[in-house]
């Protein structure tokens, strides 16, 4: 039955469930209403089973009902009409709920006894128990469960304990996997810990700290094998193999019913429904029960990127505060000729249907053609969702707000989907922080490269090839052509990522966006990357935007530099003037904290706290908060990018005051 | 480096072909085949043995049950002997496992045929329902988990909803639902019943479709349901956010890029699903009537025909095994990290 795969299926996110069966846990579950209407049911169910077949004694065993009135639709005297012995349908389901139940509460006590244990020996133990258990549960998985009890009862003829207790056995191993899996990271908790070094006894730090841990995992495990028990038994009972005549059960009703279906297709109908109401109870049950075990950690599921810059308006809801503060360089004006890239006040906003976060506000700067400019700040202060603007690449629901990207003829905030597809890789190329997984693991370098290169340039597949070798050697990666067979986990991070410039390359972009390209790597490959992208860039003219949060890496390749802070830009300058006397407070803190190849920026020792996330901007300066300079003006309204020198303008009103200090 | 062994999609290179052809004996691929086939001979061992156990334990005996229960004793005794169930289990096992190894599963003891002819009479529809609906569960659960992921919205959560009902409709009563409609209806499809693809191929098809429609459709919902979540995942992925920078096709991004990374839980979820549909077979022939091996299983089953229920087991057990293997090929193919271990 296909249901096990559910099962299968469920064991990784159930897994990741953590603590879930405190008081608070219950309360979100009741919360829910489909967990209250599930329990309900299955609660109302149980106690037909318990009630009916004393209610109504004469039913089991009744052989004929009215032979007057058989195959009756559904009538005040039988509600759910008579079967084809006259019988009352009504009567027969309540009744046979019970040997339907007992079946399934069999095989879940078998599932219980075997796979609870087990799974905590394998996750708390490790070691060979582990192994033989895992290998136990992959052995089980191949063998289909009808199959094997149908055996079973070919020696126990109509032994429904023999049936159940022979799929308990089957399904223990899913459980085992679940509770498996849910023990091992608690077992490496502090609490446990703690309790080991204390001298309290395995058993006991089972039983008072794992168990009631991976209890959400269980609870949704034990929801689903459920549902799977309640569909083998019915399908037992549908064959004729449990259930003896003339007592009544769900399974067994729905083969009365074919018996008679082109009498009466009616009889088909009720058992059908209670069966398939039952099992998802079961499934919707455990699905809601591992949603609220995960309630917390919800992860953001990026949407297809279709359509997102064509949606991007312009200007319509422009924060106030943008409009009155100008924005002096870069401004309305027509870029001037040698300008590739000019981002002219570009404000960028998450959005949901009830909330509007900004992510970026007000943001100008221009590259030039041939030059490399850096954007430079700590995590989350914007770089790259600016960087992704430009190929019109936002994550999740980020939307442009407000301004312009120009690229040449384009303006990339309005270009559309269509228009970016021809820009991205052909005009402009990107590398990324992460080469290992920037690549797709399942292609090899050669097939990966040669698509690029037959993307951008009508070739044949034999000159492509011969493209990317030269390409490949291009990157200074000592043999293309063995590099071309290899697949990327068989890289080393350098040549990944040397494999990943080679890609950016392909279509000989006029700009190349580096995020973070060093970042992750060793750091005698960081200098050797760094010196590569140089050279290519004086060998192709390529202009380089260059996301770093790393001074060395800005004073080793940039000819300016861009200082951006919580979603605004508040330095730019040209390397000397930014180095030697930098105009923002946050400038010089990073500088203070960075001044040369130190790779963890996370941290800035000489200013307390840390990037505020967006929605929690302060008002005024985004930055007074941390400042030392800060005064009552700086917490009052937004400050304004000033102008104060050729080609340097800082979003400071003390920026007097460092000048002095420096 | 088995990674650097030749394949169809390596760029030319002629001092790797010849490294490739030296290297056959520890291809990956041959390595695969080889491990799945080592760990199959103990599992038909364990299917057998066990089995055979378990029928020993039966109450009621095979010379018994074809003399009937007022046959004379000593009649009993010695048919008895002559089936060879008076020796110790491991002796009638041996013997058992000796014309198993040749073929010769026995014969039935309801009608005296061979089990082994029993089972090949049976086995095309049970064939024919297993491939049909594997196929497609496969390719209908593989489209609409894609296009579910795509779309998402409406779409998504209707996806969703069918996983669901694909998991709590029970395949008998599906059967049942679809004969009401389209057999006792419409009568667009018999009812029940097989006919031979030989005896009328047109035939032959209209009774597949109701019974594999019934049976594919809790593994169309549950590969649906896989395909959507790993879809999703993918997509969002470095490696495909870095293909739509690199201005990639978005057709090749979806369906070279992301569906081939996706497609390893996908694949797993294929193969329990394969294996499943083999227990499925079981009931669906029953409500359909047809010839089957599952229905051979069930009325042996309930006629106490130990012999054919124990063939039928080892069949089912051989199917299983080859799904196996084609799910670990499958994998082996897509996923080049497991070639290279």
């Amino acid at each position: 039955m296909s249901a096990v795969t559910s099962v299968v299926e469920e064991v990784a996110p159930a897994a990741a469930a953590g603590p879930a069966a405190s008081p608070r846990f219950l309360r979100r579950l009741l919360r829910r209403p489909v967990a209250i209407a599930c329990l309900a049911y299955l609660a109302l169910i149980v106690v037909i089973a318990i009630v009916a077949p004393i209610a109504l004694p004469h039913v089991a065993g009744e052989d004929a009902g009215d032979l007057t009135a058989v195959h009756q639709g559904p009538s005040g005297a039988h509600l759910l009409g008579t079967d084809t012995l006259g019988r009352d349908v009504l009567d027969r389901l309540l009744v046979g709920t019970r040997v339907t139940m007992a079946g399934v509460a069999e095989a879940l006590v078998v599932v219980l006894a075997l796979g609870v244990p087990l799974g905590l020996a394998a996750g708390y133990f490790g070691g060979w128990i582990d192994r033989l258990v895992t290998w136990l549960a992959d052995l089980t998985f191949s063998i289909p469960a009808i199959i094997l009890i149908v055996v079973v009862l070919s020696v126990f003829p109509q032994s429904m304990p023999a049936a159940m207790v022979t799929l308990g056995v089957i399904m223990a191993p899913a459980l085992m996997r679940v509770v498996r899996a849910a023990t091992l990271p608690v077992r490496q908790e502090l609490s446990v810990a703690a309790a080991q070094v204390s001298g309290l006894s395995r058993p006991y730090i089972i039983t008072r700290h794992v168990l009631p841990r991976i209890s959400g995992a269980l609870i949704v495990q034990v929801a689903l094998l459920s549902g799977v028990a309640l569909l083998v038994q019915t399908g037992l009972a549908f064959l004729g193999l449990v259930v003896p005549a003339p007592a009544p059960s769900w399974g067994g009703m729905v083969a009365d019913g074919i018996g008679a279906i082109d009498i009466q297709s009616w009889l088909i109908w009720p058992p059908g429904i209670v069966i398939a109401l039952t099992i998802l109870a079961c499934g919707l049950l455990g699905d809601v029960v591992r949603d609220a075990t995960t309630e917390n950690w919800a992860p953001v599921v990026r949407r297809p990127r279709a359509r997102r810059s064509a949606r991007a308006r312009r200007g319509s809801h422009a924060p106030a505060e943008t409009d009155r503060l100008g924005s002096p360089a870069a401004g309305d004006g027509a870029p001037d000729a040698e300008t590739l890239l000019a981002i002219e006040r570009l404000s960028i906003a998450f959005r949901t249907s009830s909330a509007r976060v900004p992510v970026l506000v007000d943001v100008s700067f221009d590259v030039r053609a041939g030059e490399t400019v850096g954007l430079v700040g700590e995590s989350g202060c914007g770089k790259t969702i600016t960087a992704m603007a430009v190929l019109g690449l936002l994550p999740g629901t980020a939307t442009v707000e407000s301004g312009r990207i120009r690229f040449g003829e384009h303006d990339l905030a309005s270009v559309g989907e269509l228009g970016l597809r021809a820009i991205r890789g052909k005009e402009i190329g990107l590398i990324s922080q992460e080469p290992m997984i920037s690549l797709d693991p399942a292609f090899r370098v050669g097939s990966q490269l040669t698509e690029a290169v037959r993307r951008h340039h009508r070739v044949s597949r034999r000159a492509a090839q011969e493209r990317v070798l030269e390409l490949l050697g291009q990157v200074q990666l000592p043999d293309p052509s063995l590099v071309a067979r290899r697949y990327p986990h068989e890289l080393s991070g350098g040549m990944a990522q040397r494999v990943a410039i080679a890609r950016a390359l392909a279509g000989e972009p006029q700009l190349l966006i580096a995020d973070e390209p060093t970042t992750a790597l060793d750091v005698t490959v960081q200098a050797e990357v760094l010196d590569l992208l140089r050279e290519i860039q004086r060998e192709r003219g390529m202009a380089i935007l260059l996301v770093t949060h790393d001074w060395g890496v800005v004073a080793d390749m940039c000819d300016r530099a861009v200082v951006m802070y919580a979603g605004e830009v508040v330095e730019r300058a040209d390397l000397l003037p930014m180095f030697r006397e930098p105009r923002h407070p946050y400038t010089e803190a990073l500088l203070a904290s960075n001044p040369h190849h130190v790779v963890d920026a996370e941290a800035l020792p000489t200013i307390p706290g840390s990037v505020p996330q967006p929605g929690e901007w302060p008002r005024g300066c985004h930055f007074h908060p941390r400042c030392t300079y800060a005064t009552d003006a700086c917490r009052e309204a937004p400050i304004a990018l000033e102008q104060i020198g050729s080609r340097h303008e800082t979003r400071c009103i003390h920026h007097d005051r460092l000048a002095r200090a420096t | 480096m088995s990674g650097v062994t030749a394949s169809p999609r390596a760029l030319k290179d002629p001092a790797g072909s010849a490294v490739a052809r030296l290297e056959v004996i520890h291809h990956p691929i041959v390595r695969v085949v080889a491990r799945r086939l080592a760990m199959a001979i103990p599992l038909l061992f364990i299917v057998s043995a066990s089995s055979f156990v378990l029928v020993s334990l039966t109450p009621g005996d095979a010379a018994q049950s074809i003399l009937g229960l007022n046959a004379p004793q000593d009649a009993v005794v010695r048919l008895r002997h002559a089936l060879g169930l008076d020796n110790p289990i491991y002796v009638q096992y041996w013997d058992w496992l000796k014309h198993a190894l040749h073929g010769d599963f026995g014969t039935s003891v309801v009608t005296g045929e061979t089990v082994t002819h029993a089972i090949d009479a049976r086995l095309p529809p049970t064939l024919a329902l297993i491939v049909g609906a594997f196929l497609l569960g496969s390719t209908i659960g593989v489209g609409l988990g894609v296009l579910s992921a795509l779309r998402g919205g409406a779409l998504g959560r209707a996806v969703d909803a069918f996983a669901l009902a694909g998991f709590a409709l029970p395949a008998f009563w599906l059967g049942a639902i679809l004969i009401a409609v389209f057999a006792v209806k419409l009568r667009w499809f018999p009812a029940t019943g097989y006919v031979a693809f030989a005896d009328s191929p047109s035939g032959w098809l209209n009774s597949l479709v109701l019974p594999v429609v019934a049976l594919s459709v809790g593994a169309i919902a549950a590969i649906a349901k896989q395909t959507r979540a790993s879809m999703l995942e993918v997509l969002s992925s470095e490696h495909i956010r870095m293909a739509w920078a690199n201005g990639l096709s978005p057709r090749s991004i979806v369906f070279r890029h992301a569906l081939k990374n996706a497609a390893l839980p996908v694949i797993a979820v294929v193969g329990v699903q394969a294996v499943w549909l083999l227990g499925g077979t079981v009931v669906i022939e029953s409500v359909f009537a047809l010839p089957g091996l599952g229905s051979l299983l069930v009325s042996s089953s309930i006629q106490h025909d130990l012999p054919v229920v124990e063939g039928i087991a080892i069949y089912f057990t051989v199917i299983i095994v080859l799904i196996s293997l084609l799910t670990d090929l499958a994998y082996s193919w897509l996923n080049p990290r497991v070639r290279a271990q």
